[in-house]
């Protein structure tokens, strides 16, 4: 038996039925290309996501309220007003938490601000330098308000380069006052354009005084998030500990199920988000599975209407000296060459629609930093995947093609 | 030593239970180099028995010996071998591959040999030339004549150079002219070449270009004999 007169044979078959072997991989390449896209773009979305985290730097802590969340009905806990000034002021004190860190209170609320006739829905954030420092952006035109602003609970905002092309189109923003809530605040920078950081859209907000989004916008006194930065990276995980003492101590909590806060480090989301895409990648990986298994079937379905059709055939090919394996091997080859063509053309299609979800994300959604990403894994295991459901869905109509026998094959009519 | 040597040979088919007795007994044997014609009415288990003696098929009781050895003496590996290297069938309704060329066609038998592909070329026009038909290489079979079909099939039972030619009504869907050509060509093979060549007919006109006739009916021998007044398909044929 020799291969390649096989695999030209085989080719032949092929291609005297392109429309059916055209719809028979079908399922074969909705599968490969599923598994494609799932591959690239899920990696591409935890790069993305890592990346973002990193953004936030490995020596920053931040403290939220409500325990850790442990599954969809814990994120209600958000709301617990656990926070407020008496544990910023515990957390600075170095008899607390060790190192020389810095600490700043967070909040955050959704508003429309207006400026003359125009309005615009979007986040404000009540933050200070540090925030700015964590975030790694500083205004291109104007200034950042200072401390003393925060003290003062000063009417001043920083707003982020759509905010000011919105409200203000080509003309200059700087001193110009916007309402909020009725409360008129004066515009004392501008943010360059940034895009999307820890996932929140840079270009999209309004960052005030914490004091003065708290106190005077939102008539509040517990903080959404006290961020914390470290004064080395080693100290993290023991400052951690310091803060999850110090405010068990202050609530009174003795069980740490039962905490009111949690302590988020740069590490421990990332963690969160890897398990998180691994279990998304796992499930939509099932999924493309059962689309391989569907056009597996396919693909035995056909090949046994084949071996049916080509029932005269077998038998000739038997009667001048074809053995069991020869037809067996044909066949297979056959089912091979379909499903590695279903897998090829399903690669093809994968990465060009992973390079356009990808487009979409980086012009669209504002992620620039978002990376094509098309693993050489995926195409070996994509044409691997597809020669071994070739192998096994073709084996079964390949085992009955050649058990024909060539007297009953060669009557067939 | 006889090439075929069939002692007692008996095929029973169980047809919904009930056994039908296809062929009840018949022995015989053919020497190397000899024309003979197997004839009988349709249903007389000449089909079968050609089945048999060309290790298509075994029998349910008795010895069919080719080369002096039987089926069961080999595995299925080797009968497909003795069947590519040995035997050339051709058949009533040709078999050919469609939408295939002469040339592929004729080819199919070497693709399962152990012959190294260098000598296939050769191979593959000595048998297209063996029939006359070198100047139809590159059609494809749909695009022959029911005759110029079965000299591709002829071809290809030669291509491999085997012993012994079975013919299964090669001449049943030929009009005369072509059933003429065919029969010519296979007396040729077997004066010229020396093939052994086992004919199965119905037809005593058709039988008669052989050298030896063994008439079946209802599954038993009824003759076996020499043509003495044998025709000569260069003399033309009718039907």
């Amino acid at each position: 038996m020799r291969l390649f007169p096989q695999f030209k044979i085989a080719a032949g078959g092929l291609r005297t039925h392109k429309s059916r072997s055209a719809l028979t991989i079908l399922g074969i390449v909705i599968g490969i290309m599923a598994i494609i896209m799932v591959m690239a773009i899920g990696k591409g979305a935890e790069d993305l996501i890592l990346d973002q985290i990193r953004g936030m730097g490995s020596r920053t802590l931040s403290v939220e309220p409500g325990r850790m969340p442990q599954g969809l009905s814990d994120f209600a806990e958000v709301y617990t007003e656990s926070l407020k000034d008496r544990e910023v002021t515990a957390i600075k004190n170095k008899n607390n938490v060790r190192g020389n860190n810095e600490v700043a209170p967070f909040v955050y609320m959704n508003g429309t601000i207006s400026y003359q006739n125009e309005k615009m829905r979007t986040l404000i954030e009540g933050a200070d330098q540090l925030w700015m420092d964590i975030m790694d952006v500083e205004p291109e035109e104007g200034a950042m308000f200072s401390d003393s602003d925060v003290k003062q609970m000063a009417r001043v905002a920083v707003i982020g380069s759509n905010v000011k092309e919105e409200l203000f189109g080509d003309s200059d923003a700087i001193g110009q006052r916007i309402k909020i809530k009725n409360i008129n605040v004066k515009v004392i920078g501008v943010l360059p354009p940034t895009g999307v950081k820890m996932m929140m859209d840079v270009d999209d907000i309004v960052v005030m005084p914490y004091t003065t989004v708290q106190k005077i916008l939102m008539g509040i006194s517990h903080y959404h998030a006290i961020l914390v930065e470290a004064e080395t990276e080693e100290l993290v995980p023991l400052i951690a500990e310091d803060i999850k003492i110090t405010l068990r101590e202050m609530h009174g909590i003795t069980d740490p199920d039962k905490d009111d806060f949690h302590v988020g480090t740069m590490e421990d989301a990332m963690e969160i988000i890897g398990s998180v895409t691994s279990v998304l990648t796992l499930l939509l990986i099932a999924v493309a599975a059962i689309s391989l298994l569907v056009g597996g079937i396919g693909i035995m379905n056909i090949m046994l209407v084949s071996v049916t059709e080509r029932t005269r055939e077998i038998g000739l090919r038997k009667a001048i000296g074809a053995t069991k394996t020869d037809i067996i091997t044909q066949f297979l080859i056959e089912a091979v060459i379909l499903t590695i063509l279903g897998g090829i053309i399903g690669i093809a299609i994968g990465a060009a629609l992973t390079w356009v979800v990808g487009f979409g994300i980086r012009e669209i959604g504002g992620f620039v930093s978002w990376r094509f990403f098309f693993p050489m894994s995926a195409v070996a295991l994509g044409v691997g995947v597809a020669a071994a459901i070739g192998l096994i869905f073709g084996l079964y109509p390949a085992r009955q093609a050649a058990s024909k026998s060539p007297i009953e094959a060669l009557r067939y009519e | 030593m006889a090439i075929i040597e069939a002692k007692n040979i008996k095929k029973i088919y169980n047809h919904e239970t009930v056994p039908l007795e296809v062929l009840k007994g018949m022995t015989f044997d053919i020497e190397e180099g000899e024309f003979v014609a197997i004839m009988g009415p349709s249903g007389s288990g000449k089909s079968t028995l050609l089945h048999i003696i060309g290790f298509l098929d075994p029998q349910t009781s008795g010895t069919c010996l080719f080369n002096g050895k039987g089926m069961d003496d080999y595995t299925e590996d080797e009968i497909a071998h003795i069947r590519n290297k040995e035997m050339g069938f051709v058949f009533q309704a040709f078999n050919l591959l469609p939408r295939t060329n002469v040339y592929e066609n004729v080819k199919l038998p070497l693709i399962y040999s152990d012959r190294p592909e260098k000598e296939w070329h050769e191979l593959i026009m000595k048998a297209i030339k063996a029939v006359g038909l070198e100047h139809r290489l590159k059609h494809e079979t749909s695009q022959l004549s029911g005759g110029e079909k079965q000299r591709v099939a002829i071809a290809r039972a030669l291509v491999n150079d085997a012993r012994v030619i079975f013919a299964d009504e090669p001449t049943g869907n030929l009009d005369s002219k072509s059933g003429a050509l065919i029969m010519k060509t296979l007396q040729e093979l077997n004066q010229k070449f020396g093939y052994t060549i086992i004919l199965i007919t119905h037809e005593t006109y058709t039988a008669e270009h052989a050298k030896r006739i063994i008439k079946i009916i209802d599954g038993q021998i009824k003759s076996d004999h020499k043509v003495h007044k044998r025709h000569d398909a260069n003399h033309g044929f009718k039907k």
